[in-house]
């Protein structure tokens, strides 16, 4: 292709990045160096095999940020000479991620979660004492800037930040590299200071079974192992159970596999609740090929940590539910899309799939059963949006991760235009348990209709907030007696951002989709935000709308403006009620059923979900 | 003599429009149905000479049985489907677009704009005096056409002219997220360092006269621009052996700017630099 680059030359330790993550240049005409008579002289093709690499865009963008902290003009047109890539496209592509930066900035970022739960155990005392001690956001100091950042998932532990530092083992993080990333959960800003200033010699991070409090009770189904087992070893995960499921995958074939999954009722746990067995069918049957499994781990809802939980604490298990769900859909890669603010998940899960690899449980023979299966980690960097579940497709090909309109549905066209299932890591982490015991003592626990158990993200003003696993069907008034509810609670939200809100008076609403739906909320991605009385409800409504407004993708015109209108609209009447309010409200719902009407996909959809429920439900404005 | 395309028989797809069975070749959209049905349905993003992005959703109608609205433009018919173009539903969605797109954005130059913010009885001011816009200085970094951002409606259109779809020089793309998102080049460099060829391509499918001719950008700032006045003459590029058609839009005996008609089989309305912008030599008088 014939593409005009800038000319701007990469710095050493930029080509260097590149170079670690795509080998040499093989000629001139892919930037190494002057190209000479030889380049000149032959065509071999090789600009339509650097095509075909365009999805190492975002990984390369990676490999620049994590050595350098930011991407340079001439980082940026070496990706692209290296990858065949117009350079607008991958300005693009690089400005469309919160976690890039195509500005110099210091190596040292601190992102402080300011989000719904880490809002509710007082962020904004944090982020006003930052602001007196280094200055406001964004403003460099003593080597680091500090931004404010969306959830970070770590909400057991609010308020949360993360301070992430590039550095020349950016890209390969290793146990004897200095650490490259410190979690500070709960944060203050002394100790925020202190790790901006040495970020290796903060306290480690409490290990992922702190978030479950529940760890170790025998009656736990996904989260047995958390807590019990050493997430570092294989030989622990096979003691305990490990891969008996995907050996009787093995046993009864991939349609076997699939009428299992289908008999247990197991759906999506990723807020869709679509039947995770018919994804699977209509996967497998479709003639075109190769088939694709991605995992869905871009967990962004506020509120929402369980699959980071997981990944930290049991990642052995997510490979081998992932080797049995690309055995039944017929794939042989599989992708793990994995959101870029998690580097423990990212740590733990890549010394996973290695140890797998070396045993055989990955690889062209997984299990000597002659069934080839690998499985890549793909970093996010950072937009919600990605999430979505042909976003994803998008972030992973090296384009914007703008979501696709459908149909097509992924299950026909996905990633690289083929057959593709996504499965949230939860969904995916519940086939073994349905493998091991049987489809039919699977649906044995919870309802009818919501089979299995279901982990719960409870943040907020509790006394044990964390990770709760109870079977479908548990009322939320139980799992809130298990978290230790505030004295006074005002209301909970369920679902995240694009869930509703509940009053204390609705605590006996089961735990199940047809439950929740039937009260006019929805479980969604399991998140239960507790709120008491101290919390400005308005205040919180503004965080959610200021989230929308932030990750919109800006594709299309209800998402991308409507998210602005309601955010001004909730400023004016953020200290307003009863008739001074009312105009603004009339005005919301109105752009809020544009918005859920006439948006592309599920963020501008549910962008109204959550304030409308607080307005109606709880008279927030009245 | 015109050449008329013949395309492979297709089979035809029967659905109801409106409450009325309405027959379409299969692969139509709800639009091409719409329209052969004599129907106006506004729409902004759309092209015919171009893949529908469908990003602005002024287009949306009910399709019965689906949870959200559907873009006309770009949902194919299919059998049996009922589609309902003129419910309450689908005309506040297109109000609500229409007031968004002109609360924050500049249509004076939007052919009908107007004419459907009245329709739909649309009030963008009712978001208030101080509701964000997009708040762009024209660009002006060539002498041959200009970039108003302040128009931009990020309908695509020029991005997929650039790219793929057309010119395959791909020097401009969606840059930032959300109401941040703009049209840019890389780093948002000037035209002329960029990899743009000044084709013209983007302009003859810019929607919103975001992007124009520098000649017309003058007239209009000066105030003499007069498009019932001008004259439209198609005729054939005389640069080379292609013979693409060139539209000559001529005000006061002066080439003003150039278009391509878009059903030309061969160029689908695009040209080179060339015939585009070359028309100076024709009316150097002396």
């Amino acid at each position: 292709m014939d593409l005009k680059y800038t000319g701007a030359a990469p710095s050493d330790a930029e080509r260097d990045a590149v170079d670690a993550l795509l080998g040499p240049p093989p000629s001139g005409w892919e930037g190494a160096g002057e190209r000479t008579a030889e380049d000149l002289r032959w065509a071999k093709g090789g600009a339509s095999a650097a095509k075909d690499r365009r999805d190492q865009l975002l990984p390369a963008l990676h490999a620049v940020n994590d050595r350098v902290g930011w991407i340079s003009e001439g980082a940026l047109d070496y990706i692209c000479r290296r990858l065949t890539v117009a350079p607008a496209e991958a300005y693009g592509v690089a400005t469309f991620y919160a976690m890039f930066s195509v500005r110099p900035r210091p190596a040292k970022v601190l992102h402080v979660c300011t989000d719904l739960a880490c809002a509710a155990r007082g962020s904004a005392s944090v982020c006003a004492d930052l602001t007196e001690r280094l200055g406001p956001p964004g403003t460099p100091a003593e080597g680091a800037v500090w931004q404010e950042s969306p959830c970070l998932g770590l909400c057991e532990r609010a308020p949360a930040a993360l301070l992430l530092r590039a550095g020349p083992d950016g890209a390969h993080p290793s146990q004897d590299a200095p650490r490259l990333s410190a979690v500070v959960a709960p944060a203050a800003a002394e100790d925020l200071l202190a790790t901006v200033r040495t970020p290796e010699a903060g306290p480690p991070e409490p290990p992922a079974a702190s978030a479950v409090p529940q760890a170790g009770d025998p009656g736990l189904v996904l989260l047995r192992r958390i807590g019990t087992v050493d997430p570092a070893s294989l030989d622990d995960y096979r003691s305990t159970g490990g891969y008996a499921a995907l050996r009787r995958a093995f046993s009864l074939g991939p349609a076997g596999v699939i009428r299992e999954v289908l008999d247990a009722g197991l759906v999506g746990r990723g807020g869709a609740a679509f039947p995770t067995g018919r994804k699977w069918q209509a996967t497998a049957q479709q003639a075109d090929g190769p088939h694709y499994l991605v995992c869905n781990a871009d967990e962004s809802e506020p509120g929402t940590f369980k699959d980071r939980v997981l990944m930290e604490g049991d990642p052995y298990a997510l490979v081998e539910a992932m080797t049995i769900a690309g055995y039944a859909i017929g794939a042989h890669q599989g992708y793990i899309y994995l959101r870029g603010e998690y580097p423990r998940a990212h740590e733990r899960l890549g010394h996973a799939l290695a140890s797998a690899r070396t045993r055989g449980l990955l690889g062209p023979d997984v299990l000597g059963q002659g069934y080839a299966f690998d499985i890549e980690i793909r970093r996010g960097a950072g937009a919600y949006i990605c999430g979505e579940e042909t976003a994803i497709f998008n972030s992973i090909e090296g384009q914007r991760g703008e979501p696709r309109s459908k149909p097509p549905f992924p299950v026909e066209k996905g990633l690289f235009g083929k057959p593709t299932a996504v499965n949230n890591v939860e969904t995916l982490v519940n086939v073994l348990p349905v493998l091991e015991h049987g489809a039919a003592a699977y649906a044995a626990t919870g309802t009818r209709t919501s089979t299995g158990t279901k982990l719960f993200c409870v943040s907020g003003q509790v006394t044990r907030p964390g990770i709760y696993e109870l079977p479908f069907g548990a009322s939320l008034r139980e799992l809130l007696g298990l978290a230790g509810p505030p004295e006074r609670l005002r209301a909970v939200l369920l679902g995240g951002a694009a869930g509703g809100f509940v009053r204390p008076d609705e605590l006996d609403v089961p735990l199940t989709f047809e439950g929740t739906r039937a009260a006019g909320t929805t479980l969604g991605s399991g998140v239960v935000l507790v709120l008491d009385d101290s919390v400005e409800l308005p205040r919180v409504l503004l965080r959610i709308a200021e989230f929308f407004r932030d990750e919109s993708c800006g594709q299309c015109v209800p998402c991308r403006v409507g998210t602005v209108r309601q955010e001004e609209a909730l400023h004016r009447i953020v200290d307003r009620t009863g008739a001074g309010a009312a105009e603004d409200i009339a005005l919301m719902r109105e752009v809020g059923q544009a918005m859920r009407d006439a948006s592309i996909c599920g963020l501008g959809q549910t962008a109204w979900n959550a304030v409308e429920s607080a307005i109606d439900r709880l008279g927030v404005y009245k | 003599m015109t050449a008329v395309p013949l395309q492979p028989p297709r089979r035809l797809v029967s659905f109801t429009l409106d409450g009325e069975e309405t027959r379409v070749p299969e692969g139509s959209t709800i639009l091409d149905a719409c329209r052969s049905a004599g129907k106006d349905i506004p729409t902004l993003c759309q092209g015919d000479t171009l893949t529908p992005k469908n990003a602005c959703r002024v287009c949306v109608v009910e399709v019965e049985g689906s949870r959200t609205l559907a873009p006309a433009c770009s949902r194919r018919a299919e059998p049996d489907m009922t589609v309902v173009t003129d419910s309450e539903r689908a005309r506040h969605s297109r109000k609500v677009v229409l007031e968004l797109l002109a609360s924050s954005t500049d249509l004076s130059t939007t052919p009908r704009a107007e004419e459907w913010i009245k329709e739909y009885e649309a009030q963008p001011q009712r978001f208030g005096a101080d509701a964000a816009r997009v708040d762009e200085q024209p660009k002006i970094d060539n002498e041959l056409y200009v970039r108003d951002y302040d128009k931009c409606i990020l309908c695509y259109k020029c991005v997929d002219a650039c790219g793929e779809q057309w010119q395959n020089t791909f020097a401009i793309a969606v840059s930032g997220r959300g109401f941040d998102a703009r049209i840019s080049t890389e780093h948002d460099a000037a035209l002329p360092d960029s990899a743009c060829v000044f084709c013209g391509n983007c302009i003859e499918v810019c929607p919103t006269g975001a992007l124009s001719f520098s000649t017309e950008f003058g007239m209009r700032a000066a105030g003499t621009w007069d498009e019932p006045a001008q004259t439209r003459t198609t005729t054939v590029c005389a640069y080379c052996g292609v013979g693409c058609n060139v539209t000559l839009h001529v005000q006061d005996n002066e080439i003003v700017k150039v278009t391509s008609p878009h059903d030309n089989p061969v160029t689908h309305g695009n040209l080179c630099i060339k015939g585009r912008f070359g028309f100076q030599h024709v009316q150097n008088r002396d």
